[in-house]
């Protein structure tokens, strides 16, 4: 009746999961309480769970990347302190079979659910706006891809709970992960928790193109796009290219320990190398596509906060796009150590070290977009500059592991380690937050506290360089990553000073979370407000609309007439807003259920195929086609927004306006 | 206040760029054979040609940052400068000539450092043949030519050239000696090579360096560099056990176990390697001397998988 799934599954044997769980279970129950108490059921379930608003939806990825970087650090802070003591024969805290669990899951969440969750919040929210587009191509599918990733992120730590997760790495190489090696329900969280994310993700990227390709304003011919923009569109090319891939790998993994095939076994055929090459096809554009996006934040912020159009723009495109090609030609230097012969080998290592020339030249761009500008030390420029200094460290290191026979000793080792969260943390993750400040106000019409702001990035700044320095060093003293314990007593000190930067990473999240407070608490202080919609003097047309925006974004599509187009029309005089009207009823996609019903089938589905139980399995799948079809055949998807209504929310942001000119 | 902030951040950032130049005992700064050796060169030199650009891109960074700073209103402000072809021409152009340059210290060292290609040495010293299995969690070393194994522990003459042929019996490993060099995978069914060389005596550690599981933190064994007579007296030490390696002890070696201490065997049955490869290719396995598959005649047959 319940497949593999006892109660002995229930880890109840391990104190930390316990714990975890009462503390979750406590949480979970205080915010549904608060919820039922204040009578907000109705109110989150028809304008938040179901909606497809691209800005809410967006508020909601934004929800999930935050609890998956939650999620995500008390990992990493246990697996650094396990280290720091488990040397000379003291086993540590963690066994391996637990600690193994820490670190795939580490990896899997940080990179399938806070760091593409929080790009796809940013494409929601940034790209319609900067376009001038009232909302995604698909707005119904834009819901159902944030459904697949909010769902996909629950079941993985269902696994906390119940049975076990992988022990495999983030990447879940074979032959470890068959059924030979790994025959637990571990692997299988795994592999339906990346498909069903993946989805979703396939599903943005497909959302995202065509948005950008159909949907500019008139006027916006190709080298008018804002550069974020052209950011999400190559990310956008990258997601429809790499993602089928990732799942074609995933299934045949699945095949393999559901059906008993050979595809990447040490028998029968099979061919564990193979795997690799089909997982890195992906997995290379996929840090690609991660990144590309955080450029496109800094070279927004940038020149926002230098007064000054950025440098180069052309450059800047041609950069991105030459970028998003090579992405692709660069995979086999994952494996350089697999045996392939010199030139292989040659041919991946300088393609990857190509790849770095445009990446230089963006970098430059920003530099020279400061240079005789008026910079302004806002809590987001802090972001902007300290990724400058430490992405090009990271940008070094990986040229360096480009080399195939300096790879020889570098790869796998903690070196290793040490340059991709110099790249991922320095890069990706203080991109996405320096977008979360510039935007923040937009998105709610209250700025961000910068106080807290500048505190948050000074921890995480300094405990950045704490936490991975001394992971190069360890890896110069030949320390492999992902070992449970340790003999050498030469690592063990730098170990100690990685232990200590996660501990200051751990204030800078504390001090986020602060921010977020005292800005909430503080929301209404008339310096917080952002009343004019515009807070930073900003270039693009996102700013051209009140902050929170309407729910069509512009009344009156904007008319674009040069790059930076708002900037372009206020130095013209031309109000964008064409305020007054008049306007006609504009035409909104309604909000569904399909996205959440498919979701929660989803979860339902995998769940059940995980522990075996089959009878759930089918009726979950029949959910979800039967969802889908009844989606299809509904024809009510859409109402209008009456002029009149249209005119009154026009007029009051516009009085307000003018107010605010008045003082 | 800020600019205090900022330049202690250059100076952090700069120290944390050239630290890894510094430590000069660090095992792969610090090698032992002439892999090791070249392969450190590699590492300073593509270094100290990158940091020509990530040296000044930090300066600049920093520099700018401060110098335009808003607050200082009498350095120039051009609100509408976005574009020159001088400046562009640069950005593109000094990067291009450092990855040609790396280019092509990367194309020469692939092949000079190509872990299949015999060393120098071998030229005129014949290598010592070992035959590397990882199990889990251990590692099996085969001297075909003496005709003994042992485990974890892996004894070398100093100064003569070792030619590895490696495999795995159990998941994907990475063999790797941090002293002496390159590291490679070892696969199941599948033979990957390596020639390592220790200039100086020693006990070195070797480790795998690709996770493999539950055991993967004590998968460690010694390297044991030494002179060729105490190499001999090593040799008859191992041929004095009283282990045997063949198809009834081989398997019960193979099933899985964690922290395994060192074993000897004076006597390895011939072709065990072979057939380890083999078991996973229908009997098959790829002739290192001509590539040609051939059939390899088993004892171990019916040794079957567990799967």
């Amino acid at each position: 009746m319940l497949g593999r799934l006892s109660f002995a599954d229930i880890p109840l044997d391990v104190p930390i999961l316990v714990g975890t769980f009462i503390g979750v279970a406590i949480a979970g129950i205080a915010v549904l309480g608060l919820i039922t108490y204040f009578g907000k059921w109705g109110y989150l379930w028809k304008e938040w769970l179901t909606s497809v608003d691209h800005k809410r939806l967006a508020v909601m990825y934004v929800v999930v990347a935050l609890l998956a970087l939650v999620r995500g650090f008390a990992d990493a802070i246990m697996m650094r302190t396990q280290l720091a003591l488990a040397y000379a024969g003291n086993p540590g805290y963690l066994p391996p079979h637990h600690y193994d669990q820490i670190f795939s899951a580490h990896g899997t969440i940080m990179i399938f659910f806070m760091a593409m969750a929080f790009m796809t919040a940013l494409f929601n929210f940034v790209v319609p706006l900067q376009i001038g587009a009232r909302d995604v191509a698909f707005p119904f599918l834009n819901n159902l891809s944030f459904w697949m990733t909010a769902v996909a992120f629950a079941l993985i730590n269902v696994s906390l709970f119940i049975g076990e997760f992988s022990q495999c790495g983030w990447l879940a190489y074979p032959p470890l992960s068959e059924n030979q090696f790994s025959p637990g329900v571990g692997v299988d969280y795994y592999i339906w928790a990346v498909q069903i994310s993946g989805v979703g993700t396939l599903l943005t990227g497909v959302n995202f193109f065509v948005t950008i390709v159909k949907m500019r304003a008139p006027g916006m011919t190709w080298m008018k796009i804002p550069v974020f923009t052209w950011t999400a569109f190559c990310a956008s090319v990258l997601i429809m290219i790499a993602f089928p891939v990732l799942t074609v790998a995933i299934a045949l993994l699945g095949l393999d320990r559901y059906f008993g095939m050979h595809f990447f076994t040490n028998d029968g055929g099979g061919n564990q190398m193979l795997y690799l090459s089909l997982i890195w096809t992906w997995g290379h554009p996929e840090v690609y596509i991660l990144v590309i996006p955080a450029f496109g934040v800094f070279s927004e912020v940038v020149p926002a906060f230098s007064q000054k159009p950025i440098f180069g723009y052309a450059t800047m495109v041609y950069a991105t796009c030459a970028i998003m090609v090579l992405s692709f030609v660069v995979w086999v230097h994952h494996f350089f150590t697999m045996g392939a012969g010199a030139d292989v080998n040659a041919f991946f290592g300088i393609a990857t070290m190509i790849i770095s020339i445009p990446t230089g030249v963006k970098l430059f761009n920003w530099l020279f977009t400061m240079y005789k500008g008026r910079v302004e030390f806002h809590a987001t420029m802090y972001w902007a500059v300290g990724f400058m200094v430490t992405f090009t460290i990271g940008g070094m290191t990986g040229v360096m592991m480009a080399i195939p026979a300096a790879d020889f000793v570098l790869h796998n080792s903690l070196f290793l380690i040490a340059h991709f969260h110099n790249v991922i943390i320095g890069g990706v993750y203080f991109g996405y937050i320096c977008g979360m400040n510039f935007w923040f106000p937009k998105v709610f019409g209250f700025k961000l506290n910068e106080t807290w702001g500048k505190r948050a990035f000074w921890c995480w700044f300094v405990g950045f360089y704490f936490a991975f320095v001394p992971l190069y060093v360890l890896g110069f003293e030949g320390m492999t990553r992902r070992l449970n314990h340790y003999s050498n007593p030469a690592w063990h000190p730098w170990l100690l000073i990685a232990e200590i930067g996660a501990v200051m990473i751990l204030f800078g999240i504390v001090c986020q979370v602060t921010q977020l407070y005292v800005s909430i608490r503080d929301m209404n202080l008339a310096e917080n407000r952002d009343v004019t919609g515009d807070p930073w003097n900003g270039r693009s047309l996102e700013w051209s609309t009140s902050s929170p925006p309407p729910p069509y974004n512009f009344a009156i599509v904007p008319h674009v007439h040069e790059f930076d187009a708002f900037m372009h029309d206020k130095e013209n005089g031309i109000d964008t807003r064409q305020a007054g009207g008049p306007y006609q009823p504009i035409h909104m996609p309604k909000n569904t259920a399909a996205g959440f019903l498919v979701g929660a089938f989803s979860f339902v589905l995998g769940f059940a195929a995980i522990w075996y139980i089959w009878w759930l399995a089918a009726i979950a799948l029949v959910g979800v086609f039967a969802t889908v079809i009844a989606r299809s055949a509904n024809q009510d998807v859409d109402y209008y927004i009456p002029a009149e209504e249209v005119a009154r929310i026009e007029n009051e942001h516009s009085r307000k306006l003018m107010a605010q000119a008045a003082e | 206040m800020k600019n205090k902030y900022l330049k202690g951040a250059a100076r952090l950032a700069g120290l944390a760029s050239v630290l890894p130049l510094a430590g000069c005992e660090w095992d792969i700064l610090d090698p032992k054979g002439p892999v090791g050796d070249q392969l450190k060169t590699l590492i300073v030199e593509s270094t100290v040609a990158m940091l020509i650009v990530v040296v000044p891109t930090i300066i600049m960074a920093c520099y700018f940052a401060w110098k335009y700073r808003q607050t200082n209103t009498e350095a120039e402000y051009l609100p509408k400068w976005c574009h020159s072809n001088k400046i562009e021409a640069a950005i593109w152009g000094i990067p291009t000539l450092i990855i040609i340059y790396l280019a092509v210290i990367t194309y020469q060292t692939c092949h000079s450092l190509d872990p299949y290609r015999p060393l120098d040495a071998e030229a005129t010293t014949k290598p010592l043949e070992v035959e590397v299995v990882a199990l889990d969690w251990k590692w099996l070393f085969i001297y075909p030519d003496e005709g003994i194994a042992t485990v974890n522990q892996l004894a070398i003459p100093v100064n003569k050239p070792v030619h590895f042929v490696i495999t795995s019996d159990a998941v994907m490993n990475s063999f790797f000696i941090p002293r002496l060099g390159s590291m490679i995978y070892a696969m199941a069914g599948m033979q990957t090579q390596l020639h390592l060389m220790a200039t100086e005596a020693g006990d070195y550690l070797g480790e795998s360096a690709n996770y493999s599981g539950r055991g993967f933190s004590d998968m460690e064994f010694r390297t044991l560099a030494m002179p060729q007579d105490q190499y001999a007296a090593w040799v008859e030490k191992v041929r004095s056990s009283s282990d045997q390696l063949d198809d009834q002890t081989y398997p019960r070696l193979a099933a899985p176990s964690e922290a395994e201490p060192v074993k000897y065997y004076s006597h390895v049955e011939p072709n065990l390697f072979d057939q380890i490869v083999a078991k996973y290719n229908n009997g098959m396995v790829m002739d290192k001397s001509t590539g040609k598959m051939i059939h390899v005649q088993s004892a171990m047959s019916d040794m079957n998988m567990k799967e």
